[in-house]
C-alpha cells in the first residue's frame, strides 16, 4: 500500500513559546489542516528534541544500574569485561552498557507495538478503506488521540492519517536503534534520554493501534459499562470443538468469529483466548471467552482442551507447535512475525489446507489472511475435534506418584524455577500419595516449564503440578469487564479537579504481564485495596485478567463489585496492551481539558503538568517483556512513576529519587520564579518492590504531588500513614517530608504526626504553583 | 552439597569476578569485627520459616544485638523486627542498594559510608542484581551474602548449604562475634 509523504511547512509561527521560523517537517503527505490550535514547540519531535526535559528528570531520578552480567558480547571485539571501572574495547563502560541494554529492550517493545499498529492499520484500510473515520467515543470524546496530538501535533481523523503517524514512529525507532551500535552513543544519560524517547514513540504506536481497531471493529467506545466477559480455565463448554487463540493482534480471531457468524455456527464452536488477543476478541464479540493470562498457555494446551490453536503475535510460547503436536492439536500461525517454521498456505485453496490439517499431514500452517484463517480454523476444528477426543498429556495421579518415587531430590527443578518453588519437597510428598504440596505450587507457578527442562529424569513437572491443582483450575469461572477503550472527556472534566487538588487520592494503573512472584491474587488484592479507598484503579492486559480471578464470599469478582467508570472507586479496564495509551491519554487530557494547557505538540509543558499535579502511578506487578519496558518508559517521560514487582529488578536499572538530598526537590513557583522545596513527591520514577505490602504502601506514597492542596495532601497522607501502620507496623519515618504546613496534617492523626514533626525539626513550607520549566514562570524576577 | 562456586539459580551466571566462598564461617566474624562501619540488610524472606521453626530473622536480630551494627529491613520486614522488639531501619531494597552504591552517602546516622554490607533474606534474583550493582558501582564497599545459597555477585558468599549446615555456620559466626548465647533458643 503506497503512502504519500506528509509535509508540514511553516514559514513563521508565533506561539506562546516564542517564534518558530522556517519550520519544516517532512514525513509524508500534506496533512489537511482542520485543527485550529496553534502548533506547539515540538511537533514530531526528533530524538533529541526533548532531551532537556529528560535531563531534568534524570538529574532528580538517578539511574541505579543492576547489571545482569559483567560482560558485553555485542560485537566481535568482545567479550569485554566491564567489571567495575573497566571499559570495553570500544571504550564503553558498565553504566552505558546497561543503559544501552535498556534502550534495546525499549526499542524492541516500541517496534513491536508500532509494527502491530502498522499491520492493523494496513489490514483495516484494505478491508474498510483509507477514509474510514476515527471514532473512539462518539460525542463523548473530542480528543480522539491525545498522545498523537501531543507528540506529533496533528489531529488524525481518518485511518489514513494514522499511516503518517506510524511513518514517524518507525523512523524514530530506527534512529534510536542505530544509536545502540558500537561506537555510537557513549553517555549513559543520553542513552536514558533515548529510552524515554522510545517510550514516548511506543505510546504513540499503541494509541494508533487501539484507536484504529476501536473505530473500525466496533469495540466498546469509551463505555464505562462495557459488558462482562466470561474468564477462566473452566469457562468453555469443551464438549464443543474449541479454538484457542493466543497473542495480541486480533484480525485472525475476528476472521474466526465472523466466519462462525456468517455460517450460522455460533454456539457450535467455542472460541477461547489467552493474553491480549482474548481481550480484543471479547471487545469485538460476546461469543468469545477468555482462558487467562499468558502463563495459562501450557496448562491449557497440555490439558488437551483446544482442538485447534491459532497464534498471532507477541508473548506466544516458542514451543507452541511442539506442545500442540503432543496433544494432536493443529496450529495456524497468522502473523509474519511468528511463522513457526510452517508452510505458507495463504494462497492455497482452503479445502486443501483443511484436509491436510484434518488428516494430520501437516502439524500446522501459516496463513496471512484473516478471512482465510477464519474459514480454515472453523472448518478444521469441526472435523478435528471428534478425532482428537480431547486428547491430553496431563498424567493421571498414579503416574505422578510412580514418578515421584523415582525423584532423586537433586533440586535441579527448583534451581530452574524463577519463583524457587519447592518442587523436590512436593515430589517427596507425592511419592507418599500427598499431592497437596504440588497443587499449592500451581498458585504461584508462572507456567514456564523450566522445571520440566531441568529435570534429569525428564519428568513433565509442570503437567504434574497442573494435575495436582486441577480441581481448583476447573472451578475457575469469573467475570471481567471487557476493555472499554478511552476515558471520556466528560469523565475527565468531572475528576480533573479532585485529582489535581488531591481530593481523589490518586490514579493507580495496574498493568502488564503475569510474571508474578506469588501468583495473580496479589494483583486483585492491591486493586481492591485502592478501589475501596476511592482511588481510581485503571487496568489493562494480563493484570486486568488476574484481578478478575478472585471472588468474594458472595461469589462476586472485582468487576462485578466496582464501577467501570473513571471515577473514585472505579476499576477501569481499558483493554489490551495497546490500550495502555488511553491511560497516558487520560493524564494528558486532564492537563488539556481540565487545566486548559495547550495540547498540540506541547509535550514538555504537559509532562511538567502531569509530573507536578496528576497523582498517577503505574504498577506492573508481573512485568516481564520488552513491551512492558517500553510502556513504562513512555510513562517516565510524562513524569509518571512506575513500580514493578521483584522480577522487574531484572530490567537492569531503576530511576530512584533520594529523599535524603533536599537539593533535589526544588521546583519553580510559576507565579514568582522562586525556587521552592516541595519534598520528594513523587519520590521515584522507577523502582521494584519486593512484596505486595511494600508495593501498596509505595503506591500510596507515590501519588503525592507538589501541587496537592492541603485538603488533598491530608487525604493522601491519611492513606499513606494508615497503610504504613497496618502493613509495616509503624508510622512512616519520612512523614515530615510530605507535610508542608499544619493543614496538611490529617486531623485524625494530628497528635502522633505532630510528635514526629517536632522530633525531626520540621519547618513549614509554602505550596507553590509548581513547574520545572523556567519558561512557564509568569513573572520573572530581576 | 559440595562447596562450589555454583549459583543457586542455575542461569544466574556472574563473572569474571565472582564471590569468594566462605569456607570458614569464623572469617566472616573476623571481617565484621574488623570492619569500621558494617551494616546488615534483611529482606522479607527472613521472616518466613526456613524449615521447622528456623527463621533467618532470629539470626538477624542476634547478629544485630551482638555487633550493634545497624540493620536495614527491606519491604515490610520492619514489622517483624518490631515484633521482636529490635530497632531496625525500614528502607526498600532498591533504596538501600542505591545508597550503598553512592560513595558519598554518609550512612543512616550521617557518620560516614559503610565498608561492609551483609545481606540476607532478599529474593535470590533480587539480591543477585543488587549485589551486582554494588560490585560494579560502589567504591569502598565489600559485600557478604549470608543466605543459604551461593550468590556470585557478592564479595563473599556461602556455597549452597543445607539448612543444618547454614545454621551451624551462622552459629559459628555468632560465636566469633562474641555473642552471649545463654538466652538463645534455636
Ligand atoms: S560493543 Fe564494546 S563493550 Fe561490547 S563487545 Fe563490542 S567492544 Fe566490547
Ligand atoms: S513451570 Fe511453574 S513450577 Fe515449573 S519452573 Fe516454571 S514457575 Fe516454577
Ligand atoms: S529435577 Fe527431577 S529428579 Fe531432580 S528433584 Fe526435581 S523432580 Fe526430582
Amino acid at each position: 500500500m503506497a503512502r504519500k509523504g506528509v509535509h508540514v511547512k511553516i514559514d513563521e509561527l508565533k506561539s506562546d513559546f516564542g517564534l518558530l521560523k522556517n519550520f519544516e517537517l517532512s514525513v509524508g503527505r500534506v496533512i489537511e489542516e482542520k485543527w485550529t490550535e496553534p502548533m506547539g514547540p515540538t511537533p514530531f519531535p526528533s530524538v533529541i528534541a526533548l532531551r532537556d526535559w529528560d535531563m531534568k528528570l534524570l538529574q532528580r531520578y538517578r539511574p541505579f544500574y543492576l547489571p545482569y552480567c559483567d560482560v558485553c558480547c555485542l560485537c566481535t571485539f568482545g567479550k569485554c569485561d566491564l567489571t567495575q571501572d573497566k571499559r570495553g574495547a570500544c571504550g564503553l563502560n558498565m553504566a552505558s552498557q546497561q543503559s544501552r541494554i535498556v534502550l534495546l529492550a525499549c526499542c524492541i517493545g516500541a517496534a513491536t507495538h508500532i509494527a502491530h499498529g502498522r499491520h492493523l492499520v494496513e489490514h483495516l484500510i484494505e478491508k474498510y478503506g483509507r477514509n474510514s473515520p476515527l471514532d473512539i467515543g462518539g460525542l463523548n470524546i473530542d480528543i480522539e488521540a491525545p498522545v498523537t496530538r501531543l507528540v506529533c501535533g496533528i489531529k488524525p481523523e481518518k485511518l489514513r492519517d494514522l499511516e503518517d503517524v506510524l511513518d514517524y514512529c518507525e523512523e524514530q525507532v530506527t534512529r534510536l536503534l542505530s544509536s545502540t551500535h558500537t561506537g555510537q552513543e557513549g553517555s549513559n544519560l543520553d542513552f536514558e534520554s533515548k529510552v524515554f524517547h522510545a517510550g514516548m514513540v511506543d505510546q504513540v504506536g499503541m494509541e494508533v493501534a487501539d484507536i484504529a481497531q476501536i473505530s473500525v471493529l466496533g469495540f466498546p467506545k469509551a463505555d464505562p459499562e462495557a459488558p462482562l466477559a466470561d474468564l477462566g480455565f473452566g469457562i468453555a463448554d469443551v464438549s464443543k470443538p474449541t479454538i484457542l487463540v493466543i497473542g495480541h493482534n486480533v484480525p485472525s480471531s475476528v476472521g474466526i468469529v465472523d466466519y462462525l457468524t456468517e455460517k450460522g455456527l455460533a454456539g457450535k464452536v467455542e472460541v477461547v483466548g489467552i493474553c491480549c488477543t482474548a481481550h480484543d476478541i471479547t471487545r469485538y464479540n460476546s461469543m468469545a471467552k477468555i482462558v487467562g493470562p499468558i502463563s495459562w498457555q501450557l496448562r491449557y494446551i497440555r490439558s488437551g482442551l483446544a482442538d485447534l490453536i491459532v497464534v498471532d503475535e507477541q508473548c506466544i510460547r516458542a514451543d507452541t507447535l511442539i506442545e500442540a503436536q503432543k496433544v494432536k492439536t493443529p496450529v495456524i500461525a497468522s502473523s509474519e512475525k511468528n511463522c513457526l517454521g510452517l508452510e505458507n498456505r495463504t494462497e492455497t485453496p482452503p479445502e486443501k489446507t483443511i484436509a491436510d490439517l484434518v488428516e494430520n499431514r501437516v502439524p500446522g500452517v501459516l496463513i496471512l489472511d484473516s478471512d482465510k484463517v477464519g474459514e480454515v480454523a472453523v472448518e478444521t476444528v469441526i472435523k478435528v475435534a471428534p478425532k482428537r477426543g480431547k486428547f491430553k498429556i496431563i498424567p493421571e495421579i498414579e503416574k505422578i506418584i510412580e514418578a515421584a518415587k523415582e525423584c532423586t531430590e537433586c533440586n535441579e527443578c527448583r534451581r530452574a524455577c524463577p519463583n524457587d518453588k519447592p518442587i523436590p519437597e512436593a515430589m517427596k510428598a507425592a511419592a507418599k500419595g500427598d499431592l497437596n504440596p504440588l497443587a499449592e505450587i500451581l498458585e504461584s507457578c508462572v507456567g514456564c516449564a523450566r522445571c520440566d527442562s531441568a529435570c534429569p529424569n525428564d519428568f513433565p513437572l509442570h503437567s504434574f503440578i497442573v494435575k495436582a491443582g486441577e480441581e481448583k483450575l476447573w472451578k475457575e469461572k469469573f467475570k471481567m469487564r471487557v476493555g472499554r477503550g478511552a476515558i471520556q472527556d466528560v469523565e475527565i472534566r468531572n475528576v480533573g479537579q479532585p485529582i489535581v487538588l488531591g481530593e481523589i487520592p490518586g490514579v493507580i494503573a495496574i498493568v502488564g504481564c503475569s510474571n508474578y512472584p506469588q501468583g495473580g491474587e496479589e494483583v486483585a488484592e492491591i486493586a481492591e485495596e485502592f478501589a475501596k479507598r476511592r482511588f481510581i484503579v485503571v487496568t489493562s492486559g494480563c493484570a486486568a485478567m488476574s484481578m478478575a480471578m478472585v471472588k468474594d464470599e458472595e461469589g462476586k469478582t472485582l468487576y462485578e463489585k466496582y464501577t467501570g467508570a473513571f471515577d473514585a472507586g472505579g476499576i477501569v479496564n481499558v483493554g489490551s496492551c495497546v490500550s495502555n495509551a488511553h491511560i497516558a491519554g487520560a493524564a494528558i487530557k486532564i492537563a488539556n481539558i481540565f487545566a486548559k494547557r495547550k495540547l498540540r505538540a506541547n509535550y514538555e509543558e504537559i509532562a511538567d503538568y502531569i509530573h507536578n499535579r496528576v497523582g498517577a502511578v503505574g504498577l506492573a506487578w508481573g512485568a516481564y517483556s520488552q513491551k512492558a519496558a517500553a510502556i513504562a518508559s513512555g510513562f517516565w517521560r510524562l513524569g509518571v512513576p512506575v513500580v514493578v514487582g521483584p522480577h522487574g529488578s531484572k530490567y537492569r536499572r531503576m530511576l530512584l529519587g533520594r529523599q535524603d538530598k533536599p537539593e533535589d526537590w526544588y521546583v519553580l513557583d510559576a507565579r514568582t520564579g522562586d525556587k521552592v522545596y516541595v519534598g520528594p513527591a513523587p519520590e521515584h520514577l522507577f523502582t521494584a518492590a519486593e512484596t505486595k505490602e511494600e508495593a501498596i504502601v509505595l503506591l500510596a506514597k507515590l501519588c503525592m504531588r507538589p501541587n496537592d492542596t492541603s485538603k488533598g495532601r491530608a487525604i493522601k497522607l491519611t492513606h499513606y500513614v494508615d497503610l504504613h501502620r497496618r502493613l509495616f507496623g509503624s508510622l512512616p519515618s519520612d512523614i515530615h517530608l510530605f507535610v508542608r504546613n499544619n493543614t496538611d496534617i490529617p486531623i485524625t492523626m494530628r497528635d502522633e504526626v505532630v510528635k514526629v514533626l517536632e522530633e525531626k525539626g520540621w519547618q513549614e513550607q509554602m505550596i507553590p504553583d509548581p513547574t520545572l520549566l523556567p519558561r512557564l514562570v509568569r513573572e520573572k524576577k530581576g | 552439597m559440595s562447596a562450589k562456586e555454583e549459583s543457586w539459580q542455575r542461569a544466574e551466571i556472574a563473572g569474571p569476578k565472582k564471590a569468594l566462598l566462605i569456607l570458614k564461617p569464623e572469617v566472616v566474624g573476623a571481617m565484621v569485627k574488623k570492619a569500621k562501619r558494617p551494616i546488615l540488610v534483611v529482606g522479607h524472606l527472613a521472616a518466613e520459616e526456613y524449615s521447622k521453626s528456623v527463621r533467618m530473622i532470629d539470626y538477624a536480630v542476634r547478629i544485630g544485638k551482638a555487633t550493634n551494627m545497624p540493620v536495614v529491613a527491606t519491604a515490610h520486614t520492619v514489622n517483624e523486627f518490631i515484633k521482636e522488639g529490635f530497632p531496625a531501619t525500614s528502607m526498600s531494597a532498591m533504596d538501600i542498594g542505591s545508597r550503598l552504591a553512592d560513595s558519598e552517602w554518609k550512612g543512616l546516622d550521617g557518620g560516614g559510608s559503610y565498608d561492609l554490607a551483609l545481606f540476607m533474606g532478599l529474593p535470590y534474583y533480587m539480591e543477585f542484581v543488587i549485589l551486582s550493582g554494588l560490585k560494579h558501582f560502589s567504591t569502598n564497599l565489600k559485600t557478604i551474602s549470608l543466605d543459604r545459597f551461593y550468590n556470585p555477585h557478592a564479595s563473599w558468599s556461602f556455597p549452597n548449604l543445607s539448612v543444618k549446615d547454614w545454621k551451624e555456620n551462622l552459629e559459628t559466626i555468632l560465636a566469633k562475634l562474641g555473642e552471649d548465647r545463654k538466652d538463645v533458643n534455636v
